[in-house]
């Protein structure tokens, strides 16, 4: 049922070397394993994704809290700042990546500024360099999906004791100072929980490699992350491998869980440290 | 004291604009330069102007070029297909795990919860497989069935039912009302609000999906709206900026209405789901 039963049968899959067109699969071993593990374009992929995760999760925990609480006192006028932060995570991300690939195209909005301001010389290829092409999909994942976190902070802050604050007012402490001191910590739970939501999420990113760097997935495929190798590596018809997939498969499953017990862990080791 | 305090506020208010422009700017942007003409510049210093003559001709345009109304329709299908089927199965599915003292409640909780730790990435080809073996390989009934329900719908509805109050239940008893009547009677109206996020997340998700429509849809007819548009920016044959950017304000029309029509549950229902995350 749901998730079990197909991942156990992509498990299965992983030991023989089934076409997507159908046909008798033979059973191989662990021969896709060992491929796999010898497979450079496997190793940019882990490597990518990987890196996607380390960029993205900071980011997501933290800009969405920050904008929560600029957004969380009752000012005129605050209903209309936050669906404004909210706006990006209504658009889908094709649209956003469309917006996103003309701003950083070479004579997009960014590049035109850039040599106005007479800060570069040269177009940044932000869009056809495997590294610049993983750092702007990465900075639009964050630009769009925080609008979603911010909404789950504040309700968090809502369970903040008022009383904390006013003692840290007593105290002298300026808005920097409450904000680690109060803030952070009476929504550590969230925080974490968001950490491993955000993890989860750039482990699964592909749209925005494909709109921004093409069907590709940047230039040879440089910049592709694991949910995009598995679909290449598995299902074009003439090339593909359901076998060699489903390896991959697993190895995206090993890495989520991997990145979500190293969540829980670095979270869980900060509640002991206070 | 006073002008200290009025200053903070102008500072914060400054804050809130700046962020604004970043996170609103570049999807304003795409609204200008689907209004812009032809001989309006969308690159270089022209990427800064607004629209001086704004037009819809290339709204016109987008739907000569690739056939809007189909796509439309298609991921209006399959969206209106997810909703339902997540509702029914969500709510029948939640109440039942609601209701205690059957065996095996506990062995489904927790099929539900374990089933959520598996990215759909990670099993997208075994489903792959299921769905070529039914012949359901650019049918739209292929790209539905995957997402008939999620696991985290049957427990949000879950939650939603085990917070309606005992008394409420035994009075519905009291008065002779069976089983199927307290659900529709009792229950279901009183987790509207979770209902309407189940919808909601529903839609956007559907919406939104693109790996998965990607793998399933092979021609033309069959796309949705995301899949159609993302051909028509990666066919550079007589790509045009403006055209690619009124498809995209097409296709964000309608989460855009539901979302005002519904904004004030849905922040609700997002607060009470995180609270109880």
């Amino acid at each position: 049922m749901f998730g079990i039963f197909p991942f156990a049968n992509t498990v299965v899959l992983s030991f023989t070397n089934a076409k997507p067109l159908g046909g008798a699969a033979r059973n191989v071993g662990l021969r896709n394993y060992t491929e796999m593990f010898h497979d450079p374009d496997f190793w940019t992929a882990v490597k990518n994704s990987v890196e996607y995760a380390l960029v993205v999760v900071p980011l997501m925990v933290m800009l969405p809290l920050m904008l929560a609480v600029l957004v969380s006192k009752k000012i005129p006028g605050i209903g209309f700042f936050r669906t404004a932060f909210y706006l990006p995570v209504l658009a889908s991300i094709v649209v956003v990546g469309f917006s996103w690939s003309w701003m950083l195209g070479e004579n997009g909005m960014i590049n035109t500024l850039l040599k106005d301001l007479h800060l570069t010389g040269r177009p940044i290829e932000f869009l056809t360099d495997p590294h610049l092409l993983l750092l702007s999909a990465m900075a639009m994942t964050v630009w769009k999906g925080q609008g979603w976190y911010m909404v789950i902070y504040l309700a968090a802050l809502g369970n903040v004791p008022k009383e904390l604050y006013e003692a840290a007012e007593m105290d002298g402490a300026g808005a920097i100072r409450k904000f680690f001191s109060v803030t952070i910590p009476g929504v550590r739970l969230t925080m974490a929980i968001v950490g491993t939501l955000t993890a989860i999420g750039s482990l699964r990113v592909f749209t925005e490699i494909f709109i921004l760097g093409g069907p590709t997935g940047g230039p040879g495929g440089q910049a592709r992350t694991l949910p995009f190798y598995i679909r290449d590596a598995a299902l074009d018809p003439e090339t593909g491998n359901l076998g060699y997939g489903s390896a991959i498969s697993v190895a995206l499953f090993v890495l989520t869980v991997g990145l979500t017990l190293l969540g829980l862990w670095l979270s869980r080791g900060k509640e002991g440290t206070r | 004291m006073i002008a200290r305090k009025r200053l903070r506020l102008a500072g914060r208010y400054a804050v809130l604009l700046s962020v604004t422009v970043v996170m609103v700017g570049p999807l304003l942007w795409q609204l200008f330069i689907a209004l812009k003409g032809q001989n309006e510049s969308v690159y270089g210093n022209g990427s800064f102007s607004v629209p001086t003559h704004p037009t819809l001709h290339n709204f016109a345009a987008v739907m000569k070029r690739i056939p809007v109304w189909t796509y439309l329709k298609n991921s209006f299908t399959v969206v209106g297909m997810s909703i339902a089927s997540n509702l029914v199965l969500a709510t029948t599915g939640g109440y039942m795990l609601s209701r205690p003292g059957w065996r095996g409640a506990k062995a489904v909780f927790l099929v539900l919860v374990i089933s959520m730790m598996f990215p759909f990435e990670s099993i997208m080809i075994s489903l792959f497989i299921d769905i070529r073996d039914l012949s359901l390989i650019d049918k739209l009934t292929g790209v539905w069935l995957p997402g008939v329900v999620g696991a985290f719908n049957v427990l949000i509805m879950r939650a939603a039912f085990a917070a309606v109050p005992d008394e409420v239940e035994e009075a519905a008893v009291l008065d002779g009302a069976g089983e199927w009547r307290r659900f529709t009677r009792v229950f279901l109206p009183s987790a509207r609000g979770a209902m309407l996020v189940v919808a909601i997340t529903t839609f956007i998700g559907a919406w939104d999906d693109f790996l998965w429509p990607f793998i399933v849809l092979r021609s033309d007819h069959s796309f949705t709206l995301t899949l159609g548009l993302a051909r028509l920016q990666s066919t550079s044959f007589g790509f045009d900026e403006r055209t690619v950017m009124a498809g995209s304000i097409i296709s964000v029309i309608p989460v855009l209405i539901l979302f005002i029509a519904t904004q004030r549950w849905f922040y609700k229902g997002v607060e009470a789901g995180a609270v109880k995350m």
